[in-house]
């Protein structure tokens, strides 16, 4: 036991002395969450729509109002004819317009009934779609409003819900995917080189013509990098809750504790690279070709793991952020408990056995 | 029963395609310092390795303090020092932090054995705040010492421990192994500096993977057949030239401010025959004298 944490102190210090290492251990996860989280959202932000108001009365003022409101447009007031709408679109600046027809109030109020037109840039048909579905919602809701008011049945009533996410916020897809994304990459990376410097350094050398024991080496090396992950785990969780409003609807615990077990699947995988390589270089090149891209591919978060070809379907079941990404978007977004994610769990701790047992039986106890 | 047996030890690299070692026997007593001398590339490090289990022989069979290198390594593994020939310890950690971690790894304490590595250890204790990294080459090599050293080693196993080191440091570093030895180590050193062979008790001389002696220097140096002198002149390149032109002389090879030479045939007259000859080319400032043979003589006779 002393041996064992003479190891871990070394490699404490290894770790803390590397100022390059640090950097990667905590610059990287910061980076990418508020990537992931401000600038690759698929939320579309600041759309800039035109409003042609033919009416010019008091409900499409208060519904031209509303929608310059929303965070999510810059409106311009400008009167279109048919010709000029679709020559604005030409240019590409606006995605969407919306025209009121002329006595817009008052077929509202003695019709009952009004329709305003809706015309989206569906060059884009994901931007279109979204836009749309925010625009709608917006004059739904001014509807709502009339309707608590007067207690007539004006117009036609839609009710929209957007189930787990009532917001339509890009960040909760990213916030799990970001987590399985920056452990599975941090750890791999991280541990991949580390049994593989000893051998480049020559240090392998000295400590191999030793009483040292294998398993003491392989795992002394993980120990720091866990710890140093759940860190970066809750530095993860602090920014997603505190700077993109994204809260825990599941119990924390779980939360740690299925992230831990995650954290040693991909630290067993780092010290297998490690032990199979025989160069730094071989190893983060393994390790960030073979990580990094079937990690973003086969994860599901960017990419939906339904609209593949079945063989890459097949594929994807064979990395364990797959199964990572499932539990957390589970337990984080849905606040579901352990019965709902047994099975998840269960993949990603038998993982973690048998390439912890790979890497240990694969450590070379000569040179060559 | 010797601490270190070689027996017809044979390694290739590559399939086979470079052979390392060939054909090595040697023995090492108990408490002996014993030199592997040669080039590099010679096969010094190979032969190192197999001994300290790093690497497994193609051929043949070789013993550690009794136990088979290939299928008790783990017994050979606890009681040897090993220092290999490029600085193997961790250059993030202080020198302080090396020593205790290789104490903790060997299952001891620096109070333990302080007692074997003081001489040493007190020339670098001042920097021992430092890291490892930044010593100069001498304090590094002293530093490794040290950590080899700190379990009390049976046998010890230097690889070329002075290459790279200021010729002060070498003469401290040789002393240091000397009063190990003294102490009971079995010691067992390489060295490309042929010079450091007379420091040794006994010596192997090895060439391109093969054993050519193992004697003691003396009994090498003894052991050359021819008589040996030594030449100078004003112009030393055309006196090279001239020499291994003239068919009297049998080797000639350049060494610092002399060239060493022998006879075809060496006969009383073969001296002056020679003056006369290098005086009818001009040479001025001539002097010539019979030498006893160094180690490095020796070493290029048994290459030939």
């Amino acid at each position: 036991m002393k041996r064992f944490f003479a190891f871990v102190r070394k490699e404490f210090h290894h770790v803390f002395r590397d100022p390059k290492t640090m950097l990667l251990l905590f610059g990287v996860p910061v980076a990418q969450i508020l990537l992931f989280g401000f600038a690759l959202t698929n939320e579309i932000k600041n759309a800039h729509i035109i409003i042609t108001d033919n009416a010019q009365d008091i409900a499409s003022k208060q519904i031209a109002a509303k929608l310059a409101a929303n965070t999510n447009f810059i409106t311009h007031q400008k009167q279109l004819n048919p010709q000029q709408i679709e020559e604005t679109f030409r240019q590409g600046k606006v995605k969407l317009v919306v025209i009121f027809p002329p006595n817009f109030n008052h077929d509202l109020l003695h019709l009952q009934k009004a329709q305003v037109q809706i015309i989206a840039d569906a060059s884009d048909p994901n931007t279109a779609n979204t836009l749309t579905t925010y625009a709608t919602a917006i004059i739904m809701d001014y509807q709502k409003q009339l309707w608590q008011n007067t207690n007539l049945p004006l117009s036609i009533h839609t009710d929209m819900r957007m189930i787990y996410n009532p917001e339509l916020k890009g960040i909760t897809n990213f916030v799990p995917g970001v987590m399985a994304l920056v452990l599975m990459l941090i750890c791999v990376l991280m541990t991949s080189v580390s049994i593989v410097r000893e051998k480049e350094l020559g240090t392998m050398e000295v400590l191999l013509v030793s009483p040292f024991n294998a398993v003491l080496v392989v795992i002394s090396k993980a120990v720091p990098y866990f710890f140093l992950s759940l860190v970066n785990l809750t530095v993860i969780l602090l920014l997603s809750v505190l700077v993109m409003g994204m809260p825990v609807a599941g119990s924390w615990v779980l939360l740690y504790a299925i992230s831990a077990l995650f954290i040693l699947t991909a630290l067993s995988l780092g010290l297998l690279i490690s032990n199979v390589t025989n160069s730094q270089q071989t190893a983060m090149l393994i390790s960030l070709m073979g990580m990094l891209l079937p990690t973003l591919i086969f994860t599901g978060f960017m990419f939906p793991i339904e609209n593949m070809p079945l063989p890459l379907q097949v594929m994807s079941n064979i990395f364990p952020s797959k199964w990572y990404y499932i539990i957390v978007k589970n337990v984080m977004i849905k606040g579901l408990g352990f019965t709902a994610i047994w099975k998840e769990t269960l993949i990603l701790l038998t993982a973690t056995l048998l390439l912890m047992t790979i890497s240990i039986a694969k450590f070379k106890t000569r040179l060559a | 029963m010797a601490d270190v047996i070689l027996q017809n030890i044979g390694k290739t690299y590559n399939k086979g395609a470079v052979k390392a070692v060939t054909d090595a026997s040697f023995t090492v007593e108990q408490g002996e310092l014993f030199g592997l001398i040669g080039p590099d590339g010679a096969g010094k490090t190979s032969i190192f390795r197999i001994l300290t289990t790093l690497l497994l022989p193609d051929a043949g069979q070789a013993w550690v303090l009794g136990n088979d290198v290939v299928k008790n390594y783990k017994a050979i593994r606890q009681q040897v020092g090993y220092m290999p020939g490029r600085f193997s310890l961790y250059q993030d950690l202080t020198v302080e932090e090396n020593l205790r971690f290789f104490a903790t790894v060997f299952n001891t304490t620096i109070q333990q054995n302080y007692h074997l590595i003081s001489d040493i250890y007190v020339q670098i204790e001042p920097f021992k705040h430092r890291r490892a990294g930044n010593l100069s080459g001498g304090m590094k090599q002293k530093l490794a010492l040290c950590c080899a050293l700190i379990h009390k080693p049976k046998v010890l196993f230097l690889d070329e421990p002075t290459t790279g080191v200021d010729t002060v440091s070498r003469k401290e570093f040789w002393l240091m192994l000397n009063n190990l030895q003294q102490q009971g180590i079995t010691i067992l050193v390489s060295t490309p500096y042929m010079d450091e062979a007379t420091l040794c008790r006994r010596i192997a001389l090895i060439q391109e993977g093969k054993i050519l002696s193992v004697e003691t220097p003396q009994q090498i140096t003894a052991a050359f057949p021819f008589a040996l002198y030594a030449i100078k002149a004003a112009q030393m390149n055309l006196l090279l030239s001239h020499l291994r032109q003239s068919p009297l002389i049998h080797t000639c090879h350049t060494f610092g401010e002399y060239h060493h030479i022998t006879f075809a045939q060496n006969t009383p007259h073969s001296q002056s025959h020679l003056l006369g000859y290098l005086a009818a080319l001009s040479h001025t400032q001539v002097e010539l004298k019979p030498i006893v043979p160094t180690i490095e003589d020796c070493f290029i006779n048994l290459m030939n």
